[in-house]
């Protein structure tokens, strides 16, 4: 069987592929998002929390911190004793529960935005340098990633937090510090992907120069697994913080945010539950859109589901 | 000659978020008992989605069988068309009647069970032998497609093999019931080239001993001058030309089929082993064909490959080819 | 098979090092330790007065060696509040936590993994929206507010259970749970349940796909058996380690369940510490649970080694 004559055709349409532009790809993402309903609830879902944590001042009927000891506990509108002046019912102290949930948006917002963005880029430059790198540097640089992400995470976080006390900074550097290694494990393994792929080594035999590689090819094709990822964190981090808030580790007490009414919903659960109750359904929403709309981007952003899709 | 399987107009469509994948348009061929029927074309042309489909094989959705019957004239009583077959049906014929050799035989094999119970488990579920029983015929099944110390191979996994063993294991598979079609969709592909030649007589071997037909997929045309009786050409999705093989070397009437021809490496052999390759790409089968599918890459269009799209005419003694040409006269043919 | 789990150990080993020197290096992260453990009202004189009676007026690196000493022996000092060695602590109340742990795993495992497999067997169908629903709910319910939920719906208003505390059934020398388990193991259990539902789910429509699940059924065999023999058998591999990490998930996660119920046991004791600013004793805490859950990942991993052929008989 010495010939190896084999049926095959030049050319290919794969150049066509990568030479398409970003708007049309952005089209193609829009349709898909389109298409799946879930993943458009949980858009609208998590643009709604934005827009609350945005315009908390314009919505909110009360100033959040007002106290109004003639009208505490007062139950929720649909409650008998309830009226239409606290839809949400009051506080222990008389304070306007329905504007204590929408300024409490701000603090998971904002403890979630910003510690995903120290988490990602830090993570991203330590993956990045992990993987371009390799070798000693890698091996150590990934020994502590993966040793950090087998430690109990909640643990140390408890740890962490109760002797740095409680601010919304430090809560931020928290949750900012200890997502690190999550990103730099999925920054490394997608550079080693796109380096196993050997698609760096043929732009450098065409005369590319490694940073240009880096900013043309690898950024962004990272973009993509680290957007998923960061929607996935985001939640985890308004999760954290409102846990923390439970256990009295969070933003000060005063600080409306949804951790701290569960707090006081606790002390209050079998008498007043409506003040444990809706905070949790605020977390509840937040995550629930975030999920969805996360679970949505990794179908989009994993071409070996994409295929498949109806 | 009796005729085993029966292939009639075959349309398959895949569903896909970015359109219809137009994969089969119109195939048809037989298969003979005990005959070698190779198929060859370009890869995407449709070669393993036609054979994957007889045994239900294929993901549904994506994929949908728009038109087509099968008749398989293997059982015992009437034919049946496996097209029609419900799951307890398909399921006696598939590894009972029909048996299938897939292409990278690691992939193709469970790696958490060991090779003995994954040939055994065929045996039980269709001679319903015991365990015991299977065990034995299945160690006897591995000496005879060439595995040494058998016996202490039954309990290996499949990482244990080398690919020309494992490739010998998937064969031991697919024959494990003595099936009446064996089904090879490129199973030398991944293997080195002594090793390839193992394999092509092996299967010989086996087929002679239980007369079985083998439909042999492959991009090799080495390997099908080697073995088959017949070849079946697909071009996009469509059979351009079915031929005995002599035939179609000698004759081949198809401007696909003579492009592939041409580019082959001399056969005497200089050693020279260029790969074989026409000018241009096949069609995109998004857009449904209206036209010979070949026509853009064809010498020899003219106005009607534009229009209309050919049936399969007989040229010859078992010699079948869908083309508006006459290539032998250098003129368009005029009866079809 | 030896080298893996050798090279287990090794990074096992090492792994637990870090975690020493995490844990004690964490109290410094403010600069000065003490000044974390005493009240606001302390006088200077009290403070350098513990400064003395805990030994941290040395230089930290002796104090590290020291620490690091006295840890392998087991001895992580005592709790200042309750006046007795930290690990003694600990191991009373380890009981209650891995019986909560326990049985909230096998809610999680019971419900989670057969779901999983009918929603990814059975894509778009009843079952696969169960399984979806199920996933989904286990990640966006905040175990804390779940509880509380529970404690105003079955203890509260329905009086099922009871709201708060531990009760065992004393049989033969063993302490068994009662009901009194069954709210918090719940609660506990919800987001792990959603995880193996997801997890066998996305596993069972990857598996599907591959080539060998052709090879079963083009040798003639009956979903049943596909499904059982092949692809659960290639899920359940991964699946070992998705358990190991998800039990250290569950003995970390109740200190939320075991403050909110009472529960006595490791996370309680840890919420309690916290207040009472008892550093020496979450010191140990945290060391233990870190230990723990290494141990765990490290018998997953053998596990998964025995389990799969690939690495049993690998070189
Ligand atoms: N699951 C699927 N979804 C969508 N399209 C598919 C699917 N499977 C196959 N196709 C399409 O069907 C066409 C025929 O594929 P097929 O696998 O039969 O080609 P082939 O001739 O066997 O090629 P190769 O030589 O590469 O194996 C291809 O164009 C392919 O894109
Ligand atoms: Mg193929």
């Amino acid at each position: 069987m010495g010939n190896e004559a084999t049926i095959k055709s030049t050319g290919s349409r794969v150049d066509e592929e990568v030479e398409r532009g970003i708007w049309p790809k952005l089209v193609y993402v829009w349709r898909l998002l389109y298409r799946d309903k879930a993943g458009m609830l949980g858009l609208a879902m998590f643009l709604i929390v934005a827009a609350t944590a945005v315009f908390s001042p314009w919505l909110a009927p009360y100033d959040p911190l007002k106290q109004d000891l003639m009208v505490a506990k007062q139950p929720p509108a649909y409650s008998e004793k309830g009226d239409m002046s606290h839809v949400l019912g009051t506080d222990n102290l008389g304070r306007d529960m329905l504007s204590r949930i929408i300024y409490g948006s701000r603090v998971s917002l904002t403890v979630g935005f910003f510690g995903v963005l120290i988490a990602g880029s830090l993570g991203m430059i330590i993956g990045l340098i992990s993987g371009y790198v390799g070798g000693r540097v890698d091996s150590f640089i990934m020994g502590g990633v993966n040793m950090i992400l087998a430690l109990p995470y909640l643990v140390f976080v408890v740890f962490i937090a109760s002797i740095l006390g409680r601010s919304l900074l430090n809560v931020i550097l928290i949750f900012g510090f200890t997502n690190i290694p999550i990103f730099a494990r999925i920054t490394r393994g997608e550079v080693l992907r796109l380096r196993e792929s050997g698609f760096v080594e043929s732009a450098l035999s065409i005369g590319a120069t490694r940073t240009r590689i880096l900013f043309s090819h690898i950024l962004p094709n990272l973009l993509g697994p680290l957007i998923t990822i960061a929607t996935f964190e985001m939640s985890g981090m308004i999760f954290y913080e409102a846990g923390l808030g439970f256990l009295g580790l969070s933003v000060p007490p005063s600080t409306p945010s949804w951790g701290n009414m569960l707090a006081t919903g606790r002390q209050y659960l079998t008498i007043y539950p409506w003040i444990a109750t809706f905070p949790g359904l605020a977390i509840v929403f937040t995550g629930l859109g975030m999920n969805l709309f996360g679970d949505w981007l990794r179908d989009v952003l994993d071409p070996r589901l994409r295929r498949t899709k109806r | 000659m009796t005729k085993i399987l029966s292939v009639k107009n075959l349309v398959i469509k895949f569903y896909t978020f970015d359109g219809v994948v137009h994969a089969l348009n119109n195939v048809s061929f037989d298969l003979e008992e005990g005959e070698t029927l190779a198929i060859v074309g370009e890869s995407g042309s449709g070669k393993s989605v036609s054979m994957l489909s007889l045994l239900h094989l294929l993901p549904m959705p994506p994929a949908k069988i728009e038109n087509g019957e099968a008749y398989f004239y293997g059982n015992e009583e009437e034919p049946v068309d496996l097209l029609k077959l419900n799951r307890s049906g398909i399921s006696k014929i598939r590894g009972g009647k029909i048996g299938f050799i897939f292409q990278d035989a690691l992939s193709a094999l469970n790696p958490v069970m060991t090779i003995g119970r994954q040939i055994s488990e065929s045996i039980i579920e269709h001679l319903g032998l015991s365990h015991a029983k299977a065990k034995e015929k299945t160690i006897e099944l591995l000496k005879r497609v060439g595995i040494p110390g058998a016996r202490q191979r039954y309990d290996n996994f499949p990482h244990q093999f080398s690919g020309g063993m494992r490739q010998r294991v998937m064969i031991a598979v697919s024959m494990a019931c003595t099936p009446k079609i064996v089904i090879a969709d490129e199973p030398t592909t991944a293997l080195d080239v002594t090793v390839q030649a193992q394999i092509v007589d092996l299967t010989k071997e086996l087929q002679k001993e239980f007369n079985i037909a083998v439909v042999w997929i492959t991009h090799d045309l080495g390997v099908v001058a080697g073995m088959a009786d017949r070849v079946l050409v697909m071009y996009a999705g469509s059979p351009v030309e079915i031929a005995n093989a002599q035939d179609l070397y000698s004759n081949p009437q198809h401007p696909y089929t003579i492009g592939l021809m041409n580019a082959l490496p001399n056969v005497k052999g200089d050693g020279d082993s260029r790969l074989a390759s026409i000018d241009g790409i096949p069609p995109d089968l998004m857009d449904e064909p209206r036209h010979c599918q070949f026509a853009w890459r064809c010498p020899h269009a003219f106005d009607r490959c534009w229009e209309e799209i050919p049936q399969q005419v007989s040229v010859g003694e078992n010699h079948v080819v869908s083309c508006f040409f006459d290539v032998e006269n250098g003129r368009p043919k005029e009866n079809v | 098979m030896q080298r893996y789990i050798l090279s287990r150990l090794i990074q096992s080993f090492i792994m637990l090092v870090g975690v020493l020197f995490i844990v004690f290096f964490m109290l410094q992260l403010t600069g000065d330790p003490v000044a974390l453990m005493v009240s606001r009202s302390a006088s200077p004189e009290q403070i350098e007065e513990l400064r003395e009676e805990l030994g941290f007026n040395r230089p930290v690196l002796v104090q590290f060696a020291d620490f690091v000493g006295n840890a392998v022996k087991g001895d992580f000092g005592m709790s200042l509040r309750h006046n007795q060695p930290a690990m003694e602590l600990i191991l009373e109340r380890m009981p209650a936590t891995v019986e909560l742990a326990s049985i909230a795993l096998l809610f999680a495992m019971v419900i989670g993994i057969p779901l999983g497999l009918l929603g990814g067997a059975n894509p778009g169908s009843i079952w696969d929206m169960l399984a979806r629903g199920a996933g989904l709910i286990g990640q966006t319910i905040p175990n804390f507010w779940l509880a509380l939920i529970l404690i105003m719906i079955f203890a509260v208003n329905l009086g099922w259970f009871p709201s708060f505390g531990r009760e065992t059934y004393q049989f033969m020398g063993l302490a068994l749970p009662t009901k009194s388990v069954i709210l918090p193991a719940f609660a506990l259990g919800l987001f792990t349940m959603g995880q193996l539902v997801r997890f066998t789910r996305s596993a069972v429509l990857e598996i599907k796909n591959e080539d060998f699940v052709r090879t079963a059924y083009s040798k003639g065999l009956a979903d049943r058996r596909v499904y059982i023999k092949h692809i659960l058998r290639n899920a359940a591999i991964p699946l070992i380690s998705i358990l190991g990490v998800q039990f250290g998930y569950l003995l970390s996660g109740s200190i939320y369940i075991e403050t909110i119920f009472s529960w006595p046991g490791l996370g309680n004791l840890l919420a309690e510490s916290i207040g009472n600013r008892d550093f020496a004793l979450v010191q140990a805490i945290a060391f233990f649970t870190s230990l723990v859950v290494v141990s765990l990942n490290l018998t997953a991993d053998i596990a998964y080694g025995m389990a799969d052929p690939r690495i049993r008989y690998g070189e």
